[in-house]
């Protein structure tokens, strides 16, 4: 259908964005704002890009604009223990709303075709370039700081009995934070890159639900990395169906093609069912006793 | 009662300095600008029937929300089955039209659309349930599929006799919501969504059902333990919002549209969520923050003049007045000073 560099590029976003997310996740946060981080990234890394001619300066821009958004969201979050479904679904809205308002001041109501600068491949191989080849040797490093350092095994203390993790002297609201950011600087990445790799432009909700898809791919790889990845890659191949297959059954409606992902996303969940794996405080607020 | 009335008031001055406090972001003229969004919103007959209009579909899920939510069912799928709602109705109406006298077919699209929102609701909270699966994440997943649905059924289906555009066949005049005045769009579904606010409120608050349904909510132990089937109660209150979001759809459908498109709803479901929360969810008070976010869609559009922004604007200033609201009460309950980090 396409090739192997094509879909690792295709991928990538999903993949960048799942993998901060089972960072953020192993440490008790389920960053329901992922959305919005990388739509917002994604506008900055445009503008960024289309400002000084650099996509480099785009990928940093985009980077910065996801770990801004996981500093805010983790100071209502971490902070002040408020809810984390409330606060990520205030940050999708206000990061379509922000987009959409600074898009359609800058470029006009429905926004001009753009065309800026991509990230450059190596050797001629469309889709092997520096962010892919980053994304692959970040499922190494993620793998590695989760299980064999000691922030890992703290951050991951922190997600499963936080009141044990405090007790035992580990701060919840710095890991978590920490973690928070980590997962910024990815969602921040995969935004950018869906700009600068895939689209190489930017359109209003360009991110399309990748960002949920990305949630529910943690869950779908057990909140281990490399499975995470080899999630993200079956889903990104079932995404690319469409354009494939599109031409050549007009018989099947090019809809069903793209649900497919959010189909097999849910089957996949409903599937694993009660997940054994998943961290035990996820999701959940942490209060300090006193 | 007055600290009630007090806190009303607070939560109104709150609304509108955010509302001052993002124009002022974004560059935008404050005076003018609140005098054309007041003009769209208020002015004239015109506007007050569009504010109301715009009102109606942000009430209904957005009371669909309190009920799910009440219950810690993060429902997310607000939108999802806000479209099963229409595409159900719809579907009634390509079979009852023609067959069944009109305002038999009025009836019949909105109670079809009451039972396709509360299936597609009850989907999600059966896999709750049952399968363990989040339903924040199930209910995202579900819309996008019933997007998808919706694109595919209006070009496909369900699409018009002429099979020219992808939009379904216009229903007729009599089997449309009734109208007060020929020149406004104001239908009869604004006080179906009001009623319906007053019979949350009592199902939720005097009622055993309702009782039963906040203790789930807010504390599953007790629940557990005074013999309560949270499981149980978890899908019921997940089919009532699905119902009421599915209402939505099916009002807005023969209230306004009178066919389907592709782009049928403009994020209502969505945008439900910050209705909900920012009337505390509570169904009484989400009538006031239904109006208020109807108002400033209606009169956004008039800020066509200073920016091309209009609706997204008004995106910005319900996320900002959701954290503001959440982090003000995070204070009330914990103030920062007794706390040590």
């Amino acid at each position: 259908m396409i090739d192997a560099f094509r879909l690792l590029q295709y991928a990538c976003p999903l993949a960048l964005a799942a993998i901060g997310e089972t960072i953020s996740q192993k440490a008790g946060l389920i960053n329901i704002g992922l959305e919005g981080q990388m739509l917002t990234a994604a506008y900055v890394a445009m503008v960024a890009t289309q400002d000084t001619g650099s996509p480099w300066a785009g990928l940093l821009a985009g980077v910065v604009a996801g770990v801004l958004i996981a500093i805010l969201t983790a100071w209502f979050t971490v902070r002040r223990g408020i809810d984390q479904v409330v606060v990520g679904t205030a940050v999708n809205l206000g990061a379509l709303g922000l987009t959409g308002t600074l898009f359609r001041s800058r470029f006009g109501e429905s926004g001009r075709l753009l065309s800026i600068p991509g990230i450059p491949s190596f050797g001629g191989y469309a889709g092997l370039d520096a962010v892919t080849l980053g994304m692959v040797l970040s499922v190494v490093l993620a793998t590695w700081l989760l299980t064999r350092t000691g922030w890992g095994l703290a951050a991951r203390s922190v997600g499963e009995y936080p009141s044990a993790a405090e007790a035992a002297g580990f701060s919840v609201f710095r890991l978590r934070t920490q973690a928070a950011v980590i997962g910024g600087a990815f969602a921040g990445l995969s935004g950018a890159y869906l700009t600068l790799g895939v689209n190489q432009s930017f359109a209003e909700g360009m991110t399309s639900g990748r960002g949920f898809v990305a949630i529910a791919m943690v869950t779908f790889g057990r909140w281990k990395p490399a499975w995470v990845l080899a999630a993200s890659l079956l889903v990104g191949y079932a995404e690319s169906l469409q354009f494939a297959l599109q031409l050549q059954r007009s018989d099947i409606p090019y809809q069903l093609f793209k649900a497919l992902p959010y189909i097999l996303a849910l089957v996949v969940l409903v599937l694993a069912g009660k997940g054994g794996q998943a961290p035990r405080a996820l999701g959940t607020a942490y209060r300090r006793e006193r | 009662m007055r600290a009630a009335v007090a806190q009303g008031a607070l939560v109104v001055f709150g609304l509108v300095a955010v509302l001052v406090g993002t124009l002022l972001a974004f560059g935008l003229p404050v005076g003018p600008s609140l005098e054309l969004i007041g003009q769209g919103a208020f002015g004239d007959k015109f506007g007050i029937a569009r504010t109301a209009v715009k009102a109606t579909p942000l009430l209904l899920t957005g009371l669909g929300i309190v009920v799910a939510w009440r219950a810690r069912m993060y429902n997310i799928g607000g939108e999802g089955q806000f479209l099963a709602g229409a595409l159900t109705g719809a579907t009634i109406a390509k079979f009852a039209l023609g067959v069944a006298p009109a305002a038999l077919a009025n009836v019949a699209i909105l109670a079809g659309s009451v039972v396709g929102g509360a299936l597609w609701a009850t989907l999600a909270g059966w896999l709750s349930v049952r399968r363990g699966v989040d339903v924040v994440i199930s209910t995202i997943l579900l819309n996008f599929i019933a997007i998808e649905g919706l694109s595919w059924a209006v070009s496909g289906p369900l699409q018009e006799k002429k099979r020219q555009l992808p939009l379904t066949e216009a229903l007729p005049d009599a089997a449309m919501l009734q109208r007060f005045d020929p020149q406004t769009d104001l239908h009869s579904g604004v006080f179906i969504a009001v009623v319906l606010a007053i019979a949350v409120y009592v199902f939720l608050f005097r009622t055993r059902v309702g009782f039963r349904l906040r203790v789930v909510g807010e504390n599953e132990r007790v629940a557990r333990v005074n013999g309560m089937d949270a499981d149980r109660i978890r899908l019921g209150a997940m089919a009532l919002s699905g119902a009421l979001c599915g209402l939505a759809g099916g009002v807005e459908y023969v209230g306004i549209a009178g066919q389907l498109s592709a782009k049928f709803s403009q994020n209502w479901g969505f945008l439900a969520i910050p209705v909900a929360l920012l009337g505390a969810l509570h169904p009484l008070a989400v009538i006031g923050s239904a109006a208020y976010f109807g108002a400033l869609f209606a009169g956004s559009e008039n800020l066509a003049r200073f920016t091309p922004a209009g609706s997204t604007l008004v995106y910005v200033i319900q996320a900002v007045a959701v954290l503001a609201y959440v982090a003000l009460r995070s204070w009330k309950a914990r103030p920062p000073a007794g706390e040590s980090e």
